[in-house]
């Protein structure tokens, strides 16, 4: 049986080793993947300032208030602000224009008078609350107050603009604002009060700080490639799931499966023969992308991948994914009857698995329903067990039972394709 | 509505069996069930006194199947082929690899031994085929049509080595829609239609009891008719 298994493996590689189109889908497409995955995401959070975000700024104050915006914005490192096209001061039509078109992705426009009109607000505010404090000249004649209406800082968005960096820009654009509201009425009660002399604390009393996991007493804070690697070396992975059907459907398609199953051996040795060589690739696989995360990727300005003391957990962890993807792909060589029936279900399918997986929204911000789907993916077990290990540094012991589950879905996937097998050739 | 309706046959150590009948008589179906391929739905079959039901493993290692189609891997060898297929009969080593030389080198394709299959012509992949069922010498040999396709010249090589594999005790059951070399080549004959048997004995006692039949061709249309089996 041995030594039949040994030949089977033998059988597959020298497969592999003629089909040049295979060994590329193998190992090339993930390194490209990777390394691609992980330039991008890495930009949008750290290398941003080389390539800053042009945004308009229709300024219809021309106040303190739209001045503190502007530098704020220019200080973020994030945008760079525009405030003329073809050397004309920009209009808040022009800017819509130029915005849905997608020739900026944002524009902000301050309305007339807000400076000033927020300031008289503010001194209303603090003179009514002076006042009821009894801290006022009661001989002075009291002047009728003006209704101050409610002021609105316009932003248009280039609608192919996605969602969380909407969110993001006018979050922060919520809190600008904020700040200088608050500044604002700080130096107005310190005007009325304190007729200069008194000083306001106006730094923040509350303040955040993020702190970092500690591992023999150094700090490792997580980034992109920390992320990005596990998550697309998994997604990889899985892709074997494509070339491993294709090759069960060719056996059968080309006689050689039809062959085997008149041969004194079961389908079952058959299988084991395919599951070693196609682990053996998942681990090259896996090792390849670590090798090119630790070396290659800081000589392209991006940070190392940090593994050490993790290696041995990361490859149990990228063993038992294999496994997972390994049946996956038995499973649908065995139902599919054409490479045109599992070449794109297979590639579709592990799109699937990996969005539901949280591979790129991470499951704590799915729907509540979509988060009970990503529990069930193998994808999700796998990238939780890569994250376990790399980042929360956990023990063996508790990641036994995500690589039990992902154990658990080869064994049933592959006994459903036996079983699947066995059933469609009784007739 | 079955492939195969009371069909009963009794086939002797050393004969050379043809199933011949037209296109969907149930040949590929008989065949499959002999070989382990399907399950039939009733009935049984023993092979060397071996009952398919407790026994299809034992069956498996004393048959050999060659199919009708040419069930190699085309980027492979013909020697990676057929040492592959070879050791999935339990054979290994020296004895194996001498083997696949000297069949290679009986049918002619030794020179050819390390090259592609996918770069073999039809008749040289159909002698790899044939090769590849038979390296472990089997008791009864199954062949799906194992000439159709293929030269002249092809066509010999292969039924001069399965008469040598005959005399050296090979059983033979052999299916083919070339009624002149099933008359030649096959000591006994049996014609199928429909999933039922019409006719069996020897290709001469079909030939003389059937009226006017010059050859097995005449026997054949007498029997089956001139009907088109076209069907989906």
């Amino acid at each position: 049986m041995v030594y039949k298994i040994w030949m089977s493996v033998v059988k597959e590689f020298l497969l592999l080793k003629r089909d040049l189109g295979g060994l590329i889908i193998l190992f090339v497409m993930p390194l490209v993947l990777v390394i691609t995955v992980t330039l991008i995401q890495d930009s949008t959070f750290k290398t941003v300032s080389d390539s800053k975000i042009q945004i308009l700024l229709v300024d219809n104050d021309k106040g303190s208030v739209s001045k503190t915006v502007f530098d704020n914005l220019e200080k973020s490192n994030l945008f760079s602000v525009v405030t003329q096209i073809d050397n004309k001061e920009i209009t808040e039509e022009m800017a819509k224009e130029a915005v849905y078109k997608g020739k900026f992705q944002l524009a902000i426009v301050i309305p007339q008078n807000l400076s000033s009109d927020l300031q008289e607000k503010i001194d209303q505010n603090v003179a009514k609350i002076v006042s009821s404090m009894g801290l006022t000249d009661t001989t002075a004649v009291k002047e009728p107050q003006r209704i101050i209406k409610e002021k609105q800082v316009n932003l248009y968005f280039d609608p192919a603009v996605q969602m969380s960096f909407k969110n993001a820009v006018m979050s922060s654009i919520d809190k600008m604002i904020s700040q200088i509201e608050t500044k604002s009425i700080y130096t107005t009660f310190q005007n009325q009060l304190g007729e200069g002399t008194t000083q306001f604390e106006q730094k923040s009393f509350i303040t955040f700080k993020e702190m970092i996991p500690k591992i023999n007493n150094k700090e490792v804070r997580p980034n992109s490639v920390q992320h990005n690697v596990p998550a697309w070396t998994l997604f990889a992975i899985f892709f074997i799931v494509i070339p491993l059907s294709i090759n069960i459907v060719k056996e059968k398609s080309q006689g050689t499966f039809v062959r085997l199953l008149t041969n004194p051996v079961s389908n079952l040795i058959v299988m084991i023969g395919k599951t070693i060589t196609y682990l053996i690739i998942c681990m090259i696989q896996f090792y390849m992308m670590v090798a090119v995360a630790i070396f290659l990727f800081p000589s392209i300005g991006l940070p190392p991948l940090n593994i050490e003391g993790h290696w041995v957990l990361m490859s149990i962890v990228a063993l038992f994914s294999g496994f997972a993807a390994i049946g996956f792909g038995i499973l649908l060589g065995t139902v599919a009857s054409t490479q045109e029936q599992s070449a794109p279900f297979g590639a579709t399918s592990v799109i699937i698995l990996a969005a539901i997986g949280g591979v790129w929204v991470p499951v704590f911000a799915m729907p509540t329903i979509m988060q009970y789907i990503a529990k069930s993916s193998p994808m999700n077990w796998g990238l939780e067990a890569f994250y376990d290990v790399l980042l929360r540094s956990v023990s063996f012991v508790e990641i036994i039972p995500k690589i039990a589950l992902l154990f658990l879905f080869f064994i049933i996937t592959t006994s459903i394709a036996l079983f699947y097998d066995k059933k469609k050739r009784t007739v | 509505m079955y492939s195969l309706n009371n069909v009963s046959l009794e086939i002797n150590q050393g004969e050379i069996f043809g199933l011949l009948g037209p296109n969907g008589a149930g040949k590929t179906t008989l065949i499959s069930m002999l070989c382990g391929l399907i399950k039939p739905t009733s009935g049984h079959f023993t092979i060397d006194e071996l009952n398919y039901r407790q026994h299809s493993r034992k069956i498996k290692k004393i048959i050999g199947v060659v199919p009708q189609e040419y069930a190699l891997y085309p980027t492979l060898t013909a020697r990676e082929n057929l040492l592959y297929f070879g050791s999935m009969y339990g054979l290994k080593g020296s004895y194996l690899k001498d083997k696949v030389v000297e069949t290679m080198d009986l049918l002619g394709l030794l020179k050819f031994a390390d090259k592609p299959i996918e770069t073999f012509s039809g008749g040289m992949k159909r002698r790899i085929n044939l090769i590849a069922g038979i390296l472990h010498n089997p008791k009864v040999l199954f062949l799906d049509e194992p000439t159709v396709g293929v030269d002249v010249q092809s066509r010999n090589a292969i039924i001069d080595y399965l008469k040598v594999l005959n005399q050296n005790g090979t059983t033979i059951i052999y299916t083919s829609h070339h009624l002149g070399e099933a008359e030649d080549f096959c000591t006994k004959i049996a014609i199928l239609d429909r999933g039922r048997i019409f006719a069996q004995g020897t290709p001469k006692s079909l030939i003389a009891s059937t009226t006017d039949a010059r050859n097995l061709e005449d026997v054949f249309i007498s029997l089956t008719g001139k009907d088109f089996r076209d069907g989906i």
